[in-house]
């Protein structure tokens, strides 16, 4: 059964992994033609003419952005793929290059042809070291196939492709902090302007693409803008893939147009939550967004629709909340996650993030005072756009979101001094009652 | 994958990459115009031929990339996934972030602190196990989730965490 109209259509074919199966598919046939029949502009305006924007979390147009780069340099050009994968909640770029390593492949070498550049990294993040594995195999299929190397399917244009591992840090996904931990630095984010475009890495014109931006590449050139069109919404063009992780009963990923309503995706595809729980909020977009209370689950997900309610479609990562959880302890959580990422380099998020977790630590174990829902936004209001990278907006922004929607629950919290309600406490709980269980033994 | 015991004898000269290494390295340092940029590769390789990244590892590093060593010691310690201290031979990663705590990630946490005995970052004494929270893993759909050196192991529960112990020896 096929999962979804483009990336996820043949993904659970059998070998899809190998080059042959890859081909007999379909794979690279039309990528010939195109560098033959397009010039390197030719397929920039057709990537623009798509409306395809970036699937990394901003939404950057993909046509634009290459349409940035230089083109009267005489330094080398870089393209990278960033397959840090590093936002909560998202996990789609993973199995897409487990399973399709070689449509990524033939993205990179359309998206290099376009910009001119002549090598290519793929950025995985440390975790990934299997999937680093299969790629490079893939890699390798495809340079002893003259796919990639010093003549790309017979033609002068030539491309070397590279994976990098990174080593546990959530910082990296942002790009310039990428660009920085591939030149051998600490991953800490570089001042933009300029922008890696113009430059990037060793100070050089660079591309910085999501997986899923550049698998979406092929598809566009090969059939063309009005085909890719077909799907999603006027200024919301395509598919998304959306990972759906939480008490539902069937979490994964899944591919559809954008502008499905969320309910569509929870309701059908998911096939609703787990017996017994009921949805109270849904952060849409990976962790970093802000989350959308029940009442809003006919939201459409594109991101126009997912602005106006008030958050953003980021990386596609859809996180369930249930009535049983507790927002300030799930803030609580998140809030950790950002503590713990902060690279350190700029105070606004280095210590906000810290207050931040203090704040919504003492709220939860029913410790909070009369001022802490106030002090929270406040904290947050001054990381919010004062940062030097956005990590900080993406630690504040989900902080005053919650406390939006869900404001009386954080009161709850000071007047009754404990949580309304608190699945994940009662079952630690329970379990911490138990007797212990037995050691290990060798 | 099963690792060297994590233990370096005393060496009065300087450690040098094995053969097997060695290639790879070399290998690697050709992937960029210089050679800084293989520094992760190269304390990646460093930290699966030894286990962990003893002192004199990290020392072969910065010579192998022709950097100081204080700042090889900067970028390492910048990282969450470099051991810079002996690990257990299976070193127990469990996701304790948002998506897997929903599904009982927390539990499964606790479950493991009293079966082995351990908590974060300790490991068992006879140096089979060590335990760390760890934060997202990219598994949220397959929570919780559970990396094992460099193995993922997905959905877990209570009966499945007990399984794999006892695989693991
Ligand atoms: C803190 C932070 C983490 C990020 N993590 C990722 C990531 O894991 N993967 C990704 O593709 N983009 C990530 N991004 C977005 C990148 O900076 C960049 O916008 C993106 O890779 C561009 O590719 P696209 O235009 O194809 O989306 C992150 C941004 C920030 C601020």
């Amino acid at each position: 059964m096929s999962r979804g109209p483009l990336l996820f259509k043949d993904i659970d074919t059998p070998g899809l992994a190998g080059l042959e199966v890859y081909r007999g598919l379909g794979g690279y046939e039309a990528l010939a033609e195109v560098l033959a029949k397009k010039s390197p502009d030719d397929c920039i305006e057709v990537v623009k003419a798509s409306g395809l924007r970036g699937r990394g979390g901003a939404g950057f147009p993909t046509g634009l952005k290459w349409s940035f780069v230089p083109k009267d340099t005489p330094k080398p050009k870089y393209l990278v793929c960033n397959a840090d994968e590093s936002e909560p909640g998202t996990f789609k770029d993973r199995e897409l290059i487990e399973k399709n390593p070689h449509l990524l492949i033939e993205g990179m070498i359309l998206a290099a042809r376009a910009i001119g550049a002549n090598v290519g990294y793929v950025y995985l993040r440390g975790e990934f070291a299997w999937i680093q594995r299969i790629l490079d195999r893939a890699i390798a299929e495809a340079t002893a196939a003259g796919l990639l190397g010093p003549s790309v399917a017979g033609t002068d244009f030539r491309l070397d492709l590279y994976t990098h591992l990174g080593a546990g840090a959530y910082i990296c996904g942002e790009e310039t902090a990428l660009l920085s931990s591939l030149e051998g630095y600490r991953g800490q984010p570089r001042l933009k302007p300029p922008f890696p475009a113009v430059e990037g890495l060793y100070r050089c014109p660079t591309i910085v693409n999501n997986v899923e931006t550049l698998m979406n590449v092929p598809g566009i050139l090969a059939n063309g803008a009005a085909w890719y069109r077909q799907w999603g919404t006027e200024k919301s063009p395509g598919t998304k893939i959306f990972s759906v992780s939480g008490p539902v009963k069937r979490p994964g990923n899944y591919e559809l147009p954008l502008g499905v309503p969320l309910s569509t995706l929870l309701n059908e595809h998911c096939g609703g939550m787990r017996d017994g729980f009921r949805v109270k909020a849904v952060i849409p977009g990976g962790s970093s967004v802000p989350p959308l209370p029940a009442s809003l689950l006919d939201t459409a997900l594109d991101f126009e629709s997912l602005n106006a309610a008030g958050t953003y479609l980021g990386s596609g990562g859809v996180i369930v909340l249930d009535d049983r959880t507790c927002i300030v302890d799930a803030l609580w959580n998140i809030t950790r996650f950002y503590r713990h990422e902060s690279c350190g380099k700029c105070t606004p998020c280095r210590e906000g993030t810290y207050w931040m977790a203090e704040v919504l630590e003492r709220l939860e174990r029913g410790e909070g005072r009369d001022s802490d829902i106030a002090l929270l936004d406040e904290v947050a209001d001054n990381i919010l756009g004062k940062s030097f990278c956005p990590l900080g907006d993406a630690a504040a922004m989900p902080v005053m979101g919650a406390i939006r929607h869900f404001r009386e629950e954080f009161e709850y919290h000071v007047t009754h001094r404990r949580c309304r309600v608190n699945r994940r406490r009662e079952e630690l709980d329970a379990l911490r009652s138990a007797p212990a269980a037995a050691e290990v033994t060798a | 994958m099963s690792r060297a015991p994590a233990t370096v004898a005393l060496e009065t000269r300087p450690l040098e990459w094995p053969e097997a290494a060695r290639k790879q390295v070399e290998e690697a340092l050709t992937h960029y115009p210089n050679r800084r940029s293989a520094v992760l590769p190269a304390l990646w390789i460093a930290q699966r031929t030894w286990g962990w990244i003893p002192p004199e590892a990290l020392r072969l590093v910065a010579r192998t990339v022709e950097l100081p060593e204080p700042e090889v010691f900067g970028i390492a310690t910048f990282y969450t996934m470099f051991n810079l201290q002996p690990v257990g031979r299976h070193h127990l990663q469990l996701c304790l972030t948002v998506s897997c705590s929903l599904v009982g990630a927390d539990r499964l946490y606790e479950h493991l602190r009293r079966r082995l005995g351990i908590g974060h970052g300790e490991t068992t004494p006879d140096g089979r196990f060590t335990l760390r929270k760890v934060e997202c893993l990219a598994a949220c759909g397959n929570g919780p989730c559970m990396q094992v050196n460099e193995d993922y192991y997905e959905n877990l529960d209570e009966a499945a965490v007990d399984r794999i112990l006892e695989k693991l020896t």
